[in-house]
């Protein structure tokens, strides 16, 4: 069994985003690069397919040399190989362009599963995953907290909203990861494992390489676009109650009802 | 020539779901704006009796699909459905719900329209003619606004449940309706194998007017029910901090936070949480922030509307008391 891991690199979620001076990104300068918590999450799941199944785990991520570092990251938890599509072309690219890169490089290789974040944790745009299911043609099970494997079949336990569905697709497929760190408890890299990940294939490859015409990604090709970007109006730290308990829960009572009247 | 405001709507056990509403309301104002009628397509299973009632948020007509196997979400049928009656009723804007189903459906939408999708809008208008949005990223930590390139169609954009103004609706209007039969594709498809409700009928935290949520200054899962108390007073839910879920205090739906749900509630009660940057991402944009921490640095008291500096297992019981006779007398 082969599974393919979508990865992305992001901003570590501890990070004070500050805008660039061009006023439509954020600021990289200062930031420490993480792997996407949820892409993580998929990690895991493949690690465990591949300690119970057999399978092979390789790694996919598009991205600037930096990316390399979450790649070897995944490697040293234990998945088998990695490949960085890294092309200058493909920069300014929307989710469509992101996923049209992501499916040709899938067309390249061979899978039963692919898995990957429901979403990364920077542009939280929640498209880019379910879009490669759609240009690939297969099922997408999507914000899995928990997943089997048997019979040629994939089936995921995932939450809706008031409910919990349990869906059924037949692979090669595509699951994208939800839940929590709680639910997954991603593996750390080991040292022996962060060593032996130096040694994993690694491979780069260009737009060229996969057959895409710089003309479909990139800037130039994206349908949307980000036109500004600003940091939210800061809350203006409100009151802070004065008294003793029995003062503080009637006073707080009171301005819910009174003056926020939200109860 | 494209012209006005489709919505999708989401249909689920026999009613459509509250966004639908919101997302129908917002469409109608778009398309006051932009000029054009306001559509609506209604897919599910006996979708078809309840259809007309999107009349009264402002919908002209709904397209509407009604089939047994359109009961569940499923990409295989509502996809190419969906897209067919896009590409013949060429709206402008395209507009659907952020939820779990309607992630997916406008998603893949997208892929096969080759469209742009700007998700989980909190702001919308129209600019020059064509879609503006602004939406949140990094958990809410930026907000940007996108446009869409010259030529590109549909303008697709999703709202996440509770952010779009409902309008009161005007029971009297009707939507009209045209209704299509389409052949399904009945084999191979996603297999819904069961759906089980959350006992009590727990509200999700993405809808819920009111959330309660506690950290790793609750001590332990059973004080919870201080908690679950309280919500159910004010008819809000219970979320958590990161940390009380890590610890296997709260199941892993009630994390808010970057790397859990980003809420939006009217009111949000912090209880013994002391603000992490990732959890004040997934709740800062509630209308009104309560904090009650023992710790007068605590960081969530910079985000708060009103601060409790106190020990909660002294401060709740007396507040639930408090709101107790405030519900009583009024």
């Amino acid at each position: 069994m082969d599974v393919i891991v979508l990865l992305k690199q992001v901003p570590d979620t501890e990070t004070k985003i500050k805008i660039d001076a061009d006023g439509k990104s954020i600021d990289t300068s200062d930031i420490k690069w993480i792997v996407n918590p949820y892409d993580e999450y998929a990690v895991e799941a493949a690690l465990r397919l591949q300690e119970s199944d057999g399978a092979m785990v390789t790694i996919l991520s598009m991205g600037p040399e930096r990316a390399v570092e979450a790649i070897r990251t995944a490697l040293a938890m234990g998945a088998d190989k990695g490949v960085l599509v890294d092309d200058p072309a493909t920069e300014g690219s929307d989710a469509l362009g992101k996923a049209k890169v992501l499916a040709a490089a899938l067309r390249s290789m061979d899978f039963d599963l692919v898995f990957c974040g429901h979403r990364a944790v920077d542009d939280d745009e929640n498209q880019v995953g379910i879009m490669v299911a759609e240009l690939t043609g297969i099922p997408h099970l999507g914000m899995a907290v928990s997943i089997e494997v048997a019979d040629g079949k994939a089936r995921i336990e995932r939450p809706l909203e008031g409910a919990k569905v349990t869906l059924e697709a037949t692979m090669p497929a595509l699951v994208t990861f939800g839940g929590a760190h709680a639910v997954w408890n991603p593996r750390y890299a080991s040292l022996p494992g962060i060593m032996k990940a130096k040694k994993k294939p690694l491979e780069q490859k260009t737009l060229a390489d996969l057959g895409v015409s710089p003309d479909e990604v990139g800037a130039q090709a994206a349908k949307m676009q980000v036109t500004s970007m600003g940091l939210p109006k800061e809350r203006q730290a409100g009151r802070v109650l004065e008294g003793d308990t029995d003062e503080k829960a009637k006073e707080l009572t009171r301005l819910l009802h009174e003056e926020a009247k939200v109860i | 020539m494209a012209e006005g405001v489709c919505v999708i709507t989401e249909f689920r056990d026999g009613a459509f779901r509250r966004v639908s509403f919101e997302i129908a309301s917002e469409g109608r104002r778009l398309a006051d704006e932009l000029g054009g009628p306001l559509l609506a397509i209604a897919l599910g299973d006996g979708v078809t009796e309840v259809a007309p009632d999107l009349g009264g948020y402002g919908v002209e007509k709904v397209y509407v699909v009604d089939d047994p196997l359109l009961k569940d979400y499923r990409a295989e049928t509502y996809v190419p459905i969906a897209a067919e009656m896009l590409e013949s009723i060429e709206p402008k804007v395209v507009l659907s719900a952020g939820s779990v189903d309607g992630k997916d459906l406008s998603a893949r939408l997208a892929a096969r329209l080759e469209a742009g999708l700007a998700t989980d809008c909190t702001e919308l208008k129209i600019e020059g003619g064509a879609l503006a949005a602004k939406r949140p990223m990094y958990a809410g930590k930026a907000l940007a606004w996108c446009s869409w390139s010259e030529g590109a169609w549909p303008q697709m954009a999703t709202c996440r449940p509770n952010v779009m103004d409902c309008l009161p609706p005007d029971t009297a209007k009707k939507a009209e309706i045209e209704k299509t039969n389409v052949a399904l594709p009945g084999s191979n498809l996603t297999l819904v194998v069961k759906t089980e409700k959350e006992v009590g009928g727990k509200l999700d935290l993405t809808e819920a007017e009111t959330i309660v949520s506690g950290g790793r200054g609750m001590k332990g899962p059973e004080n919870f029910a201080m908690l679950e108390e309280l919500a159910t007073l004010l008819g809000g839910t219970v979320g958590a901090s990161r940390s009380a879920v890590d610890s296997g205090w709260r199941p892993h739906a009630d994390q808010v936070g970057q790397t859990g749900k980003v809420v939006t509630p009217t009111l949000y009660i912090a209880v013994g949480i002391s603000g992490a940057i990732q959890h004040l991402a997934g709740m800062s944009s509630s209308k009104y922030i309560v904090a009650v921490n023992k710790d007068p640095e605590a960081p969530i008291f910079s985000k708060t509307d009103y601060g409790v500096v106190d020990d909660l297992f002294r401060f709740l019981p007396v507040f639930i008391e408090e709101v107790k006779t405030l519900k009583s007398t009024c």
